[in-house]
C-alpha cells in the first residue's frame, strides 16, 4: 500500500526523524496562513501517490503568503501529469505547505528488502535529489549498501559508517546517524516495504532534514497496523481496481483492448504476453484466484467489461482448485445480467470439470468463441478485435 | 526416481480441520499420498475421514513418523506453523498459504538456518512426483510419470506447461512450484541441483516471472553445472513497471527484474527460452530428441 508524503512524514516524525515545519491543506486560502506560520517563505507540494511531481509542475516555491496562496490555487484541482501517472494524470486534492530551507547538499537514503540476500538493506548515496536509478546504473560504487539483521535492527556502528561514507562530519554526522537508525526502526516496526528519503537535506547550518519522504507497506501485514491501513486513500487508486478489491479480485487496469480473465497470476501474465505476441494489447490483468466462486467470477466479468476500452474478452482458465463449471456459470450469469453486451468472448477452459464447463457455455444464449488451447485462444481473440475494427 | 517426494513420503497436514486443509488433505490421499496425520491446535484426538488429528506436529511425528508437512494455516499463523514443523524435525515442509507478511518470513529464514528442514513455498501449489505422491493443490490427473522436471514460480502456469508435456507423452519426474513470494524457502538453484542428481529427470522446464533476480542466478548456475537440456519461459513481458502482478514477487522495480533481462540471461546460459507459453512443451520435446 502507498501513502502520501505528508502521511509518511507524520509516521517518521514519531521515530524522531526531522522534517520541515509545515501542514497539509486542501484549500488555497489556508496555504497563506501556514506560509506565514513557517516564516513567510514556503514550498507548495502536490500530494499525490505518484513520484516525479516537480517535473509536472506540482511543486512550487513561494516567496510570500500571497504567492503561496496563488501557487496552492494553481496546483489544487490540477490534473498532475508525471512520468509515473500515465498521460491522464492524477487530480490533486491536497497540498503540503512547508518552510523553505536553504539547501547545501542533497543526499539519498532508503530501506527496502534485498531479495537476493533475504534481508532488509539500507541504501545511501551522496547524489540525492535526482534519479537514483540513473546514478546506480552509471556509477554503482556511488551507492552505499548496508545489510540489516531484521531481528536485531541496525547497529550504531553501521549507521555511523554510512554517515561517514556519505562524507558527513561533526554534528551533521551525529544527526544523520540518528536519522538513519530511526529510518530503519520505522521500516521494521511498520512492516514497510520501502522507506525512501530523497532528498535528505543538509542545510547551510549543517542540520539534517528529511525534505521528502516516501513509504510503501507490505499489504499482507496491514492487518496488524490499523493506523496505517486508515491512511489508505482510495481516491488515488483506479476505481475499477478498488471495486475489484472488494471481491478479493486481483485486477490491474492496462492500456490495451483485450479484456482478460484468468485464474492464477503467472498464467494471467502469460496470457497477457501471448496476446501481445499475436499483435494486440491486454486491457487488464485479472486473476480470479485459485478457488473462485461463481459469484466472484460474475463480479470479475462485470468489472472487466465495464471498461470502455475493452473490444473483446479472452477467458483462459486452467482449473485446478478452480472448477471450470463454476467459472462457466459465473460468466453466463454476468452476460445475462448485461444483455446489451455484444463483445466477442473467446473461452479456453481446461482442467477440473472441463466437460461440464464446456457444456454450460454451449447451452447458453450467448455465442462464445471456443478455443482449444492457449495459442488458439490468443489467435481467435486478436482476430475478433482486428476484424471488428 | 524423483526428488524430495516419493513412495516413502508420510504426510502430516497442518490446518487439516479447515475447509481448504481438509479438501486438499483428502485430495492428496486420493492421489495416492500416504497421509498419516493432521494437526490443529486444540483439536487433538479428532479424526478427518480416518486421518488422526493431533494438537502439535511433535505429537504427530512421535505417533506417525511423518516426514513431510503440508500447511494450510491462515497467513497470520503460518510462519509459526512452519517453525513448529521444523522444530519437530519434519524433513520437508510445503507451505501453501498465500499472504504471509515478509517480516514473518524473515523470522522463518533465520529459524531455519538452525534446522535441516527444506521449506517449499509459501504461496505455492506444492510438489508432485507423478504416480507416487503429491503434496499440494495441483490437479493430479493432468500429470503422468515421465522424464521432465518442472520448476516454476507460478501455479496455474505450471499446470499449463505440465499439460503440454503430458499431451506430448513425455511425462514428468517431479514438478515443483516454488511460489510467488519474494522470499521462497526453496529457490530455482536448490531445485535444479536436485534435478541434476536425479537419474529420472532428463530435461528441465524452468518457468520464471518478472521481479527479483532468481532467474538470472539460476541461469548462471545452469551454465556452470547442469548438462541436461533446459527450456525456459518468463511471464510478464507486458507487465508495466511498479505494479504488483498478483504475486508479491512479481513487480518490476527500478528497471530491474524485467522479462527482457531475464530472457537474455537464460539465453546466454544456453537455455532454450520460448516467447510463447504455448510452446513450452514442444520445445522440451525437441530438446530431448537431440
Amino acid at each position: 500500500m502507498k501513502i502520501h508524503e505528508f502521511q509518511a512524514k507524520e509516521i517518521l516524525r514519531r521515530y524522531g526523524v526531522v522534517t520541515p515545519k509545515g501542514q497539509v491543506v486542501d484549500a488555497a486560502a489556508e496555504a497563506a496562513e501556514i506560509c506565514r506560520e513557517v516564516g513567510g517563505r514556503c514550498v507548495v507540494k502536490a500530494q499525490i501517490h505518484a513520484g516525479g511531481r516537480g517535473k509536472g509542475g506540482g511543486v512550487k516555491l513561494a516567496g510570500s503568503p500571497e504567492e503561496a496562496e496563488a501557487a496552492a490555487a494553481a496546483i489544487l484541482g490540477m490534473q498532475l501529469v508525471t512520468p509515473q501517472t500515465g498521460p491522464e494524470g492524477q487530480l490533486v486534492r491536497k497540498v503540503l505547505i512547508e518552510e523553505a530551507l536553504d539547501i547545501a547538499t542533497e543526499l539519498y537514503l532508503s530501506v527496502t528488502l534485498d531479495r537476493a540476500r533475504g534481508k532488509p538493506a539500507l541504501m545511501a548515496s551522496a547524489s540525492g535529489g535526482m534519479d537514483i536509478e540513473e546514478v546506480a546504473a552509471r556509477d554503482p560504487d556511488a551507492i552505499i549498501r548496508e545489510s540489516i539483521d531484521p531481528q536485531l535492527g541496525i547497529q550504531p556502528f553501521q549507521a555511523r559508517s554510512v554517515a561517514k561514507k556519505l562524507g558527513l562530519e561533526g554534528s551533521t554526522a551525529r544527526q544523520a546517524t540518528k536519522l538513519i537508525s530511526s529510518l530503519v526502526t520505522a521500516y521494521l516496526d511498520t512492516d514497510a516495504s520501502l522507506v525512501e528519503i530523497n532528498p535528505l537535506l543538509i542545510t547551510g547550518d549543517g542540520d539534517v532534514v528529511a525534505l521528502d519522504a516516501k513509504m510503501n507497506f507490505d499489504d499482507n501485514a496491514l492487518f496488524r497496523h490499523p493506523d496505517i491501513q486508515a491512511m489508505r486513500d482510495l481516491e488515488e487508486e483506479n476505481p475499477l481496481e478498488v471495486e475489484a478489491a472488494k471481491y478479493d479480485l486481483n485486477y490491474i487496469k492496462l492500456d490495451g483492448e483485450i479484456g482478460c480473465m484468468v485464474n492464477g497470476a503467472g498464467l494471467a501474465m502469460a496470457t497477457m504476453d501471448i496476446i501481445k505476441l499475436f499483435g494486440s494489447e491486454p486491457a487488464n490483468f485479472l486473476d480470479v484466484g485459485g478457488s473462485a466462486s461463481e459469484e466472484e467470477v460474475q463480479n470479475a466479468f462485470r468489472i472487466l467489461i465495464s471498461d470502455d476500452s475493452v473490444k473483446a474478452v479472452l477467458i483462459n482458465i486452467f482449473g485446478g482448485i478452480a472448477r471450470t463449471d463454476r467459472i462457466a456459470n459465473g460468466v453466463v450469469a454476468a452476460l445475462e445480467e448485461s444483455p446489451d453486451v455484444k463483445l466477442p468472448v473467446v473461452v479456453r477452459l481446461e482442467g477440473t470439470n472441463v466437460k461440464q464447463g464446456r457444456e454450460i457455455l454451449q447451452q447458453a444464449d450467448y455465442h462464445f468463441i471456443v478455443a482449444d488451447d492457449m495459442a488458439d485462444a490468443a489467435q481467435k481473440v486478436v482476430a475478433a478485435v482486428k476484424g471488428g475494427a | 526416481m524423483a526428488i524430495w517426494v516419493d513412495n516413502d513420503t508420510r504426510l502430516v497436514v497442518q490446518g487439516i480441520t479447515g475447509t481448504e486443509g481438509r479438501f486438499h488433505a483428502l485430495g492428496c490421499r486420493d492421489y495416492g499420498t500416504n497421509v498419516v496425520a493432521g494437526v490443529t491446535p486444540g483439536k487433538g484426538g479428532q479424526s478427518v475421514e480416518g486421518i488422526p488429528v493431533f494438537d502439535s506436529v511433535a505429537e504427530a511425528r512421535e505417533s506417525t513418523a511423518c516426514n513431510a508437512s503440508m500447511i494450510f494455516v491462515p497467513p497470520p499463523f503460518a510462519a509459526d506453523a512452519i517453525m513448529e514443523a521444523a522444530a519437530a524435525g519434519v524433513e520437508l515442509v510445503v507451505c501453501i498459504t498465500e499472504g504471509i507478511p515478509v517480516a514473518d518470513m524473515l523470522k522463518v529464514r533465520a529459524f531455519l538456518e538452525d534446522h535441516p528442514t527444506r521449506l517449499i513455498g509459501p504461496n505455492c501449489p506444492g510438489i508432485i512426483s507423478p504416480g507416487m505422491a503429491k503434496i499440494g493443490i495441483m490437479p493430479g490427473h493432468i500429470h503422468e510419470p515421465g522424464k521432465v522436471g518442472v520448476v516454476s514460480r507460478s501455479g496455474t502456469l505450471t499446470y499449463e506447461a505440465v499439460w503440454q508435456v503430458t499431451n506430448l507423452g513425455l511425462g514428468q519426474s517431479t514438478c515443483i512450484g516454488i511460489g510467488g513470494d519474494p522470499l521462497p524457502g526453496t529457490n530455482f538453484i536448490d531445485t535444479l541441483a536436485a534435478f541434476a542428481e536425479d537419474p529420472a529427470t532428463e530435461g528441465v522446464i524452468l518457468i520464471g516471472e518478472i521481479g527479483g533476480s532468481a532467474e538470472e542466478e539460476a541461469a548462471t548456475w545452469v551454465q556452470e553445472n547442469l548438462d541436461k537440456p533446459v527450456v525456459g519461459f518468463i511471464a510478464g513481458r507486458t507487465a508495466p513497471p511498479g505494479r504488483r502482478m498478483g504475486h508479491a514477487g512479481a513487480i518490476i522495480s527500478g528497471g530491474k527484474g524485467t522479462a527482457q533481462a531475464k530472457t537474455e540471461a537464460l539465453k546466454a546460459a544456453g537455455i532454450a527460452v520460448v516467447e510463447s507459453p504455448a510452446e513450452i512443451g514442444v520445445t522440451m520435446a525437441r530438446a530431448l530428441e537431440k
